[in-house]
């Protein structure tokens, strides 16, 4: 474990160095500009229109459907930065020399492994946390919603960047550095498409559709723990109001099956060993 | 406590004895055995059955042409590379076992170090992967060593090619190693930094320490080299001091008559050759020793003499 340390304290220093995070924050810090003034433009028609007797709550409408949108944006950022962070962790740094000095050192793959995976993990989901609690706190100070469940949605949006981060660590195994990126984003897009379906399905009550999206949301746990991110956000809605908001864009609001946090848990770790097997017969 | 020096040291420490008296090493039989070792790309062979044996304080290089199958071999040693047949011990060990793995220092033909390090960052990254306990003082030593003292809070992005192989051997000799694997540590190198290196070789041999150099360079291994190996299509083919490799091929006589050419005799015939000659009535004007240097030996074992 003091080996995995190490290479995940390596990892996180060659962010600082290169500066990765000054480019995250400068990119964050627009993205939260941005969305701060469309949340305040958005509460402000809303509250121009809304009147009294409206049967539904226009507030809890408009407030959950802009930070539904915020947290795509939060998910897709962590996985940019997931991918970046794993894409070359094993083929691309071999293919440029820089993995073998450090493999020979009695550490073992798995610890190398190991520690990458903490870094890129362990960064994302901090990020999207940071990200995900001042986008609450804007669109708190723009229209005074919040969402019912303040926590259970950010832990969504890690988890989900986390299982992300996993699954390019596993490409960066088979895969060269370009080739794991675009793989690994097609496969975030699946997801994506896949949630899509879902929100069709249920518009158009086809049975095919909603089990399509059910399927790829158990292959693809980073887009079910998103959807229960989602869920979250009105948890406590209803009568008109839970039947107006239809959080997405991509993938609508599902409750989260008791089993969905062992089973993503499961995945990582499946997806972890299958990433060790690779490994350890990888020639370098 | 001082650092220790990985010249001075032929144990390489752990955490838990860093601060302890350093033990006496027990008879190791080889520091590296391999013994019919295969490997296989597909259907490609890079390695067909090699036996070679390094003992503790020897100096082995490994000559051959490109694809003969040398940097496998190592690779295989360090345990980055799995063979496909036959067996390689390192200090009694698997190759690529953490005990194995615990004894080697290793620096590959192509590599590269993070370039937003500084050298002695780097280093000191290798000596925690390492478990060094030997701290700033074998960091200094070790950049002293090879002659980048100065260097030590330039970044890796600013030194040279040549800097940066240098840096790659302190790198290998992190934690004092008891086997030295060098991938072609001299090709970027000026002469000077060759003339380095091949002090420092030297400098390990008299302390125990097992070389296995791969190189290109036959003049640096006829230099530094107790014994060379050399591969041709995944075998050894040849295998020997470099004396016994680069031995006399005759001794060549002018006479009146015309050269003469003794092809079985050495430096120690030609006396009694001229002193024949001249008896026979003969008169010698002159008098050469033929020696083959180990580029010709090295030339006829891949037949392209």
């Amino acid at each position: 474990m003091s080996g995995a340390r190490i290479v995940a304290g390596y990892a996180v220093r060659e962010c600082v160095r290169r500066r990765v995070f000054v480019v995250v924050l400068i990119l964050t810090t627009v993205f939260l500009a941005l969305y701060g003034w469309g949340a305040w433009a958005v509460f402000g028609s809303v509250t121009d229109f809304a009147g009294a007797s409206d049967p539904v709550e226009a507030e809890v409408i408009a407030g959950s459907t802009i930070f539904g949108l915020a947290m795509f944006s939060i998910l897709f950022l962590g996985a940019v930065l997931a991918v970046f962070l794993t894409l070359g962790a094993v083929r691309g740094d071999a293919e440029r020399g820089l993995l073998q000095p450090l493999v020979v050192r009695p550490l073992g793959r798995t610890q190398m492994l190991l520690g990458r995976f903490m870094a890129a993990a362990g960064v994302c989901a901090a990020y999207v946390l940071v990200v995900y609690t001042l986008a609450m706190l804007i669109t708190g100070a723009a229209g005074g919603w919040w969402p019912d469940r303040v926590l259970a949605p950010g832990l969504g949006l890690a988890g989900g960047v986390v299982v992300i981060a996993m699954v390019a660590l596993l490409g960066s195994v088979y895969l060269s550095a370009t080739a794991n990126g675009i793989a690994v984003f097609m496969v975030f897009g699946a997801g994506l498409v896949a949630g899509l379906l879902g929100e069709i399905g249920q518009a158009l009550s086809s049975d095919g559709l909603e089990d399509v999206a059910s399927v790829a949301a158990w292959l693809l746990p980073f887009e079910a723990l998103y959807q229960a991110g989602l869920a979250g956000l009105t948890a406590d809605a209803g009568g008109f109001t839970d039947v107006a908001v239809q959080l997405g864009p991509f993938g609508g609001a599902e409750s989260a099956s008791p089993l969905l946090w062992p089973w993503a848990a499961t995945y990582v770790l499946l997806l972890g060993m299958a990433a060790r097997a690779g490994f350890a017969r990888r020639d370098l | 406590m001082r650092a220790h020096s990985p010249l001075t040291s032929s144990h390489r420490p752990t955490r838990a004895d860093c601060h302890a008296p350093l033990p006496t090493l027990g008879p190791v039989s080889a520091v590296l055995s391999s013994t019919g070792l295969h490997k296989t790309y597909g259907k490609a062979t890079a390695l067909a059955g090699v036996d070679l044996q390094v003992e503790a304080g020897e100096l082995v290089g490994l000559l051959g042409p490109n694809g003969a199958g040398k940097s496998t071999l190592v690779k295989i040693a360090c345990g980055l590379v799995r063979p496909s047949g036959g067996a390689v011990e390192v200090l009694g060990a698997p190759a690529g076992s953490l005990q194995a793995r615990r004894g080697i220092g290793y620096l590959a033909e192509l590599f590269r170090f993070p370039d937003w390090l500084s050298a002695d960052e780097l280093l000191e990254l290798h000596q925690r992967l390492a478990e060094s306990g030997g701290g700033a003082g074998e960091r200094a030593e070790l950049l002293e060593m090879v002659g980048l003292g100065d260097a030590g809070a330039t970044k890796v992005g600013a030194l040279s090619k040549g800097m940066q192989q240098r840096l790659g051997i302190a790198q290998a000799l992190i934690g004092s190693p008891r086997l030295l694997m060098l991938d072609e540590p001299t090709s970027a190198l000026d002469p000077v930094g060759r003339r380095t290196v091949r002090d420092l070789l030297s400098g390990l041999r008299e302390r125990g320490v097992a070389v296995l150099l791969n190189s290109h360079l036959l003049s640096e291994v006829e230099l530094v080299c107790d014994r060379v190996a050399i591969m041709l299509g995944g075998r050894i083919v040849q295998e020997g001091t470099p004396a016994a490799l680069a031995s006399a091929r005759g001794v060549e006589v002018q006479t009146a008559s015309g050269t003469r050419l003794f092809e079985d005799a050495g430096r120690e015939d030609a006396p009694e050759i001229v002193a024949d000659l001249v008896r026979g009535g003969e008169s010698v004007y002159s008098v050469r020793v033929l020696a083959s240097t180990l580029e010709d030996a090295y030339l006829e074992a891949v037949g392209e003499a």
